[in-house]
């Protein structure tokens, strides 16, 4: 490659240079390996050692942080149940149906319901109001925006994705959770019909204003993989509708968006893991209780992850079991939630990455 | 053989039955500024305020006449098709208000209390009404657990990319690249719990910043172990195998062909990793746990960090511990921010050539 001696490396007349000018100037990189064979005793010591064993040595290392990293995904659900169980044992009524979290009381009482029932809920509302716009922008960013538009465009939103969930849990607090209150009361107003939109008369710190920070977190994971997706249409089928006259929207109906859809999808699937696991900006915009309601502007509501949050720091033996035993479920639905986006985008092999 | 010149078929004319007419653009401006107008008119006689509500009342109204009047000058089809491009570029907007608000929002709340003394002190003392302290504590709490992780992950997330590229098998390959994906769906809160339940109550070691950085590296594993993955994997075949038809072993030539081509994607996809745990709460609130004073000992006692420091100042019900979070949360963002284009200038500057 770039080093000339390798023009004359497997001439035999380069087999019988003196061995002093070999020594005195070793030769760098691959050089050095070409030569080996026909000079056995060139050199010695652990390079020798390594040249024999390095290959398996190296495929070893490799091979192990491999099997490490499943070990370690193992460990995580092992420790989880280990430490989970025993605060199991001691809960005094069923952890799957109590609506109430009082592990250091006497009796220990808790259960994951009203908790499991607040993620998921925030978890959808969030997607609900996420995916129609990330969709839209993915299309903006894949083929409405010009050119020079476009490039921008998608690093803003991936930018979205890097401020911190924190930051997001402060602006929720202080900017979002006042501001909601005028739209809540609103709703409230003109569709207090709906059984989702009636309250008691208070708003704020409520599962609307919760699942919205959960929606501006969701929508660069659902926009960035769906543009992907979106990007890679094939191009005949593109020009196969220009060809027959459709407009713009009529080529992304039915080119774009057939194909893409299995990417939607399962970025849709991975933006409701992202939303279920948030824990800061949930923990900081919801004021907790333990009930089941689907009056989603009345402040009220909890999830299991801001749960951990807000209840961590008084916890007792039983109530860090309690807290692991909630996160153990977490784990569980978030495993389930990936499976499932994997099987999506397996089963429609053509879109997947 | 060659043809006699084909003839020129007579000209069609205009073919007017054949092309709708169009909007120009002065037309939709008119009905842009008719739609303000009578938003505006609406606003003023009924009691309806707000600057928000008036801007997407507007757009509302626009919307509707635009797609009015287009049916009835240009066609359904050309109707929908502007209606469509209309809610697209009413999604865009939607979804860079927020980063426009929570960055501008930050910054304007951030500089209040921003300055030099914020940035030297620590809260060692410093009640939660009194206007004085600062983040210096967990400025040097946050560079020391992010620093560890990269120590812990960095390697360990290199082999496995090196395995899942150059050595992987047939099933255990599979399983490794599998779980590399479901990893990276771990909640972050579980991993704290994880590392809480395996270092705090099964080993009785105690709060820790080394506790917070074994957390950090599970968060940070899949995503370095991805990326370079993927750089590996586009490391052009003809450099390994001019290595190999010089006798070079597989190992050297991953070590020094294709890692060092590779490395500026590399160090890309370790930064963007390192820039998502750096802004990550919840695990170090169950391994770090914060604390007021600094401890410069990552291996021993309570550390702070900056997301836990805007989280328990966001926490308390003072506006001096509001704004000392809003400058912590300037300062987590402008760190994070960085980190980001740092990678994106390094992935632009040294691409890859293949």
């Amino acid at each position: 490659m770039d080093h000339p001696e390798c023009a004359g490396v497997s001439t035999v007349s380069s087999a019988v240079r003196p061995r002093q000018r070999r020594n005195s100037r070793p030769p760098s990189g691959p050089l050095r390996y070409a030569q080996e064979p026909r000079l056995p005793a060139a050199r010695r010591g652990p390079s020798r050692w390594l040249r024999r064993h390095g290959d398996n040595l190296f495929r070893w290392l490799a091979q192990t942080a491999g099997v490490l990293l499943l070990l370690i995904m193992a460990a995580i659900a092992a420790f989880l149940v280990a430490q989970a169980v025993p605060a199991l044992r001691a809960d005094s009524t069923n952890f799957l149906t109590t609506l109430k979290w009082d592990p250091d009381g006497t009796p220990p009482s808790f259960g994951i319901a009203a908790l499991a029932f607040g993620s998921v809920l925030t978890s959808v509302l969030a997607l609900l109001m996420s995916v129609p716009v990330a969709v839209g922008v993915a299309l903006a960013t894949s083929h409405y925006a010009p050119v020079w538009l476009s490039r921008p465009l998608a690093y803003v939103v991936e930018l979205l994705a890097a401020v911190p969930s924190v930051v997001f849990g402060l602006w929720g607090l202080i900017y979002l959770v006042p501001n909601v209150i005028a739209p809540s009361r609103f709703l409230n107003h003109y569709f207090g019909f709906i059984p989702l939109f009636t309250s008691n008369g208070t708003y704020g710190k409520s599962i609307f204003a919760a699942s919205i920070v959960l929606a501006v977190m969701v929508i660069p994971i659902v926009a960035s993989i769906s543009r992907e997706v979106f990007n890679a249409t094939p191009k005949e089928r593109i020009e196969a509708a220009w060809a027959i006259g459709a407009t713009k929207w009529e080529m992304v109906r039915t080119a774009v968006l057939p194909y893409g859809r299995s990417g939607v999808i399962s970025g849709t699937v991975l933006g409701f893991g992202r939303a279920i696991g948030e824990t800061i900006a949930v923990a900081l915009v919801l004021s907790a209780n333990y009930e089941i309601s689907f009056r989603i502007l009345q402040p009220g509501g909890n999830t299991i992850a801001a749960n951990v949050a807000n209840r961590y720091g008084e916890a007792g033996t039983i109530g860090r079991g309690a807290l692991i035993a909630s996160g153990l479920v977490l784990f569980v639905i978030t495993l389930v939630v990936n499976f499932v986006a994997r099987a999506i985008v397996r089963r429609r092999g053509e879109t997947a990455r | 053989m060659t043809r006699p010149p084909q003839p020129i078929p007579p000209a069609l004319g205009k073919p007017r039955s054949l092309v709708r007419p169009r909007l120009s653009a002065w037309a939709l401006g008119a009905l842009a500024a008719a739609s303000v107008l009578v938003t505006a008119v609406v606003f003023l006689v009924a009691p309806m305020g707000g600057w928000a509500a008036f801007v997407i009342v507007a757009a509302g109204v626009y919307v509707l006449a635009q797609t009015v009047v287009c049916t009835v000058v240009e066609g359904w089809r050309a109707a929908k098709n502007r209606l469509m491009t209309s809610v697209i570029v009413a999604c865009t907007v939607a979804a860079v208000l927020p980063l426009v608000a929570v960055l501008g929002f930050t910054i304007v709340k951030g500089m209040v209390v921003l300055n030099t003394a914020f940035l030297t002190h620590t809260m060692r003392g410093v009640a939660e009404q009194d206007p004085e302290g600062g983040i210096y504590h967990a400025i040097i709490g946050t560079l020391e657990q992010v620093g560890l992780a990269i120590l812990l992950a960095v390697p360990f997330g290199l082999l496995v990319a090196i395995y899942l590229a150059e050595y992987s098998g047939r099933w255990l390959g599979r399983a490794v690249s599998f779980f590399v994906d479901v990893m990276t769906g771990l909640p972050s809160i579980v991993a704290g719990l994880f590392i809480f339940a395996l270092w705090i109550l099964a080993m009785g070691q105690n709060f820790s910043g080394f506790a917070g950085s074994l957390a950090l590296a599970i968060l940070m594993l899949p995503t370095v172990v991805r990326s370079a993955e993927e750089m590996l994997k586009i490391v052009p075949s003809s450099l390994r195998e001019g290595s190999y038809a010089l006798g070079v072993p597989k190992w050297i030539t991953v070590v020094r062909i294709v890692l060092p081509t590779a490395l500026a994607g590399i160090v890309t996809g370790v930064m963007l990793a390192v820039a998502r745990v750096t802004g990550e709460t919840a695990p170090l609130l169950l391994t770090v746990f914060g604390n007021t004073s600094l401890n410069i000992n990552p291996f021993s006692g309570a550390q702070a960090a900056l997301p836990l420091f805007v989280f328990s100042e966001a926490g308390l019900p003072n506006e001096t511990a509001i704004n000392r979070a809003w400058a912590a949360a300037l300062i987590l963002i402008m760190i994070v921010c960085v980190l980001n284009i740092l990678a994106r200038a390094v992935a632009r500057l040294t691409r890859v050539r293949r």
